[in-house]
């Protein structure tokens, strides 16, 4: 039989997420991904991988995009995490990433496209008028089984020349 | 107006965009099932000592096994338990499950139980499985590892092989791959606390197959199991067949009297979800004067791993194989051996094109070389060869209607301007550096099959039509409950837009409901591109039908004659006059007043039309032009040309992701993924980092060019193209880096083309006789 240590037992964390607080007591070895989906409800954030390579997971951490399979609930205490949940405006008006991506058609089965959304929101954020190439590369974090990327790549563009125009 | 033909925005978007879909994952409330799996690839199972339950607790219950059959003399029929018992036979088997509170408290139980397993001596890769003395996989119910074999010749293959004017033997080998979709598999079954009904959610392609298999297994009546597929993230064939996981899923919810989850991890999906493609093809072609192809022999073999699927079999690669390899070429004579391999490792399924990549890269090779050896350019080959009289009917007996193989062709090569790229070409030999190279790849794609085409290949159970019902409800909104199981395609939407044209409706007022076995009827769910032309069949005579029970509902209200009566825009109007009214006016009577109709009427607005054709073959032509660095050799794919004619499309944009993806996908498996195991069948490509999808850096934009020949081998004029990116882009990259490095003498006929490859035929032509530097491609 494993022993249950002291480190094992569950401690209390405040997750600030989508400008809501959530109370909540996680083992140290939760995954900030895992408290997302089972402690906060949030079940939008999706694991592709859980070892950092697919990006289905991907949040904001203070702005900047993250993989909540590789940061412990522990750790993102006291942090500004955004979700796709928190994406829309509160009227439930799509954000402008959201309408291009289905304007676009960057999305089929749908399970990568929280995490490219978060990551776009990310990159767009803090790089409004990136260049087409660092953008590629930037959006070369996610794995996407389905569209073949192009898609998804016009939808940021779009996006991205619509708030410079 | 019409709706089929415009790129309406997909109606399954919004919901996936707020991040409130559905995935079996996201269903709260259940146990964790964690299946603890066999650490060796072939071994003797001793003890299974800790807290799980084992093949003994399954047997002690009654619990069945698993048998999929092809009814052939030559098919080795296995029972497989859903558990290991007595032997393991693939790194990965599962061996036992224990069941934990939550994913975590389950990872920790599962590392408690001890799995004593003597090692025995293991058939991993081809060569191995078919030496003489190769250990056997199954001893008891087979001598050898060849668990399906066919062959067939057409009279007179001999003496064409020996009368042809130049013949060219070729070796072709495919690796190992895996579907990978992004979300892995999984399942979740809950029991009734009363009644004793239980409910499966699982991540799957076929949710009444897997209804029936699953009660067969237990001993159920199938009206009390209910499965549910709800959204799917991603599948690709990978979650067509039965997860034997699935069934125990169930059989443990109903043990325990609670919910029960499995959810895949990414490293159990790698190891030990179904792998495909391992494939190897030895050629002999005849060619006459002109380098037409008059005989082919050939002779295949397929890697399927431990067990077969269900319940498509192992026999699924390399007898498709068998039917399918003359592709879209006119050829008289042809003869092939094709037989499933099986070996100590993780067993196939069928994966996005199942065979076609593999036979699409040989035949592709073939000509490419052929093309070579007879100073032709690659496209002149083609030219010479394809199919251009239809209906064909190939040498095994494939009636392909209209296409457009030749035009296809030639609008792909007329669009990326063949001419201009040799002089590139040229520059670049002289100067040294990265090479480009251009490849061109032809195929046909036989899609959108029913029952006639499954009930030939003798499975135990022959899957293949599709029944739609399809009602309008008082408020005149129209609902169409499908068996076809959609997870990404788009088909609500395409399926809306076809219902829509025959009703005379808006597609707002259509909802389709699928993927769950209480609220649709029987079906065999989304797979082999067929959805589209069988569900989407199935849907236009459904609503054609309640069309003409609207136009008598009209009829009677309106003291017309049925006849005259036209739909559109949402009214029901006398033809030639003013005199109609609205849809949902008339629907309301149906459901409200039947009292207004003549006695004997059935009330409501409901039919059903059930769906079940021979078949159609699609077709296309893949340009890829690559730049190949001898020094290293990497590849860059720079440009991806598609020229694809799969008849009527009903939504465009849906159309061209499907193309984009499959593309996407085909060129990595040219290039990139490759599932490896060691000599002891050790897998060593268990994470993303090993195994390698593609990302955006390796995939360039598709261009793609649409011909639309309107066969009558489909109701609806559409053919399906799910699987044709994923079949023609391999064959075309391979060909493209062939002709880059061409005047090297280099001939590379595996794929992927990874840098260690590709740098081996760099050095394997630097070696090798002066000679052979003549012998790459001809520029025009």
């Amino acid at each position: 039989m494993t022993e249950i240590s002291a480190a094992d037992a569950a401690v209390p964390v405040v997750l600030a997420v989508n400008g809501t607080e959530h109370r909540v007591a996680v083992e140290p070895r939760k995954t900030l991904a895992d408290a997302l989906r089972e402690d906060c409800g949030l079940t939008g954030t999706h694991l592709g991988c859980e070892h950092g390579v697919c990006g289905a997971c991907t949040v904001l951490a203070d702005g900047e995009p993250v993989r909540s399979c590789l940061l412990f609930a522990v750790q993102a205490h006291g942090a500004e995490i955004r979700t796709v949940e928190g994406l829309a405006a509160a009227d439930g008006t799509l954000h402008p990433l959201q309408e291009a991506f289905w304007r676009h058609h960057g999305l089929q089965c749908g399970f990568c496209t929280p995490g490219f959304l978060m990551l776009s929101a990310g990159v767009l954020e803090s790089r409004p008028d990136i260049g087409d190439d660092e953008l590629r590369e930037a959006l070369s974090s996610n794995l996407c089984r389905c569209t073949g990327y192009q898609t998804i790549v016009e939808a940021v563009q779009s996006v991205r020349d619509a708030a410079e125009a | 107006m019409s709706w089929v033909g415009r790129s309406l925005r997909r109606v399954e978007d919004p919901t996936l965009l707020r991040g409130a879909g559905m995935f079996v994952g996201d269903i709260a409330g259940a146990a964790a099932a964690r299946f603890v799996r066999s650490p060796v690839a072939s071994g003797q199972i001793r003890a299974v000592r800790g807290p799980a339950y084992t093949i003994a607790d399954l047997d002690a219950d009654g619990v069945g096994s698993i048998e999929a059959v092809l009814h052939r003399p030559d098919y080795v029929r296995l029972a497989q338990p859903l558990l290991a018992r007595g032997w393991v036979r693939y790194v990965g088997e599962p061996v036992a499950v224990v069941v934990g509170d939550s994913a975590a408290a389950a990872e920790d139980l599962a590392e408690q139980v001890e799995l004593d397993i003597e090692p025995l001596p293991a058939a991993v890769g081809l060569e191995a499985a078919l030496a003489a003395d190769a250990p056997l996989v199954h001893p008891e119910e087979s001598p050898s590892n060849v668990m399906v074999a066919g062959e067939m010749a057409t009279p007179g293959l001999a003496e064409a092989l020996e009368d042809a004017h130049a013949v060219v033997e070729l070796e072709v080998v495919s690796g190992r791959q895996a579907a990978l979709p992004l979300e892995a598999r999984g399942s979740h079954a809950t029991p009734e606390r009363f009644g004793g009904r239980t409910t499966l959610h699982a991540s799957i392609q076929a949710p009444h197959m897997v209804r029936t298999v699953i009660c067969d297994l237990l001993g159920m009546p199938e009206a009390d199991l209910r499965v549910v597929a709800p959204d799917v993230g991603g599948a690709f064939g990978q979650k067509l067949p039965l997860a034997r996981e699935d069934a125990v899923v169930v059989w443990l919810s109903r043990r325990l009297g609670r919910p029960v989850a499995w959810i895949e991890d990414r490293s159990e999906n790698l190891m030990a979800s179904w792998h495909s493609r391992e494939q190897r093809y030895r050629l002999r072609a005849g060619f006459d004067a002109d380098a037409r192809l008059e005989a082919l022999q050939a002779d295949v073999v397929a890697n399927v791993g431990a067990w077969p699927c269900y319940p498509i079999t192992w026999g699924v690669e390399p007898l498709m194989a068998l039917a399918e390899l003359p592709g879209p070429y006119k050829l008289e004579h042809y003869g092939v051996r094709a037989r499933a391999v099986a070996s100590h490792t993780c067993p196939m399924s069928p994966y996005r094109g199942v065979s076609r990549p593999a036979i699409t890269l040989a035949l592709e090779r073939l000509m490419d070389v052929a093309a070579a050896r007879q100073s032709i350019d690659p496209a002149e080959i083609r030219r010479r060869n394809l199919q251009s009289d239809f209906p064909h009917t190939s040498p095994t007996g494939l009636r392909h209607d209209d296409g457009t193989y030749r035009e296809a062709m030639e609008l792909a090569v007329s669009h990326v301007d063949l001419g201009a790229f040799r002089a590139r070409q040229r520059a670049a030999r002289a100067a040294g550096g990265p090479q480009p190279g251009i490849g061109i790849c032809t195929f046909s794609e036989r899609t959108g099959y029913g029952t006639p085409a499954f009930a030939a290949r003798a499975m135990g159970v022959t899957p293949g039509y599709e029944n739609v019902e399809l009602s309008m409800d008082p408020s005149g909104y129209v609902t169409a409950r499908i068996g076809a199981s959609p997870h990404g395609q788009g088909l609500v939407t395409a399926l809306s837009q076809i219902t829509a044209d025959e009703l005379g409706t808006d597609p707002s007022r259509v909802r389709v409901v699928a993927s769950d076995t209480d609220r649709t009827p029987y079906g065999w769910g989304s797979f082999a591109s067929r959805a589209m032309v069988l569900a989407g069949g199935a849907t236009y005579l459904a609503a054609q039908r309640l069309a003409a029970q609207i136009a008598e509902l009209a009829a009677e209200v309106l003291e017309a004659a049925a006849e005259d009566i036209v739909l559109a825009d949402g009214r029901a109007t006398v033809a030639g006059t003013s005199v109609g009214m609205d849809i949902a006016e008339l629907a309301r009577i149906a459901h409200h007043h039947t009292q207004r109709l003549p006695e004997g009427t059935q009330p409501g607005l409901s039919v059903q039309a059930g769906y079940d054709p021979a078949g159609t073959f699609s077709n296309a032509c893949h340009v890829a032009e690559v730049e190949v660095d001898p020094d290293t050799g990497g590849v860059a794919v720079r440009r991806f040309v598609v020229a694809e004619d799969a008849g009527r499309l009903i939504n465009p944009m849906i159309a061209d992701g499907q193309i984009r993806g499959g593309v996407a996908q085909g060129i990595a498996n040219a290039l990139l993924e490759e599932v490896v195991y060691d000599e002891d069948g050790n897998i060593l490509t268990t994470s993303l980092m090993d195994y390698l999808p593609p990302t955006v850096a390796e995939i360039p934009d598709i261009e793609i060019l649409h011909l639309e020949t309107l066969s009558d081998a489909t109701v609806t004029g559409a053919k399906g193209l799910g699987e044709g990116g994923t079949i023609g882009a391999p064959a075309a990259v391979l060909g493209a880096v062939n002709d880059a490095l061409s005047h090297l003498g280099v001939e590379l006929n595996q794929m992927p083309a990874t840098p260690e490859r590709v740098r081996a035929a760099v050095r394997a032509a630097a070696g090798a006789a002066p000679a052979a530097h003549a012998a790459g491609a001809a520029s025009p």
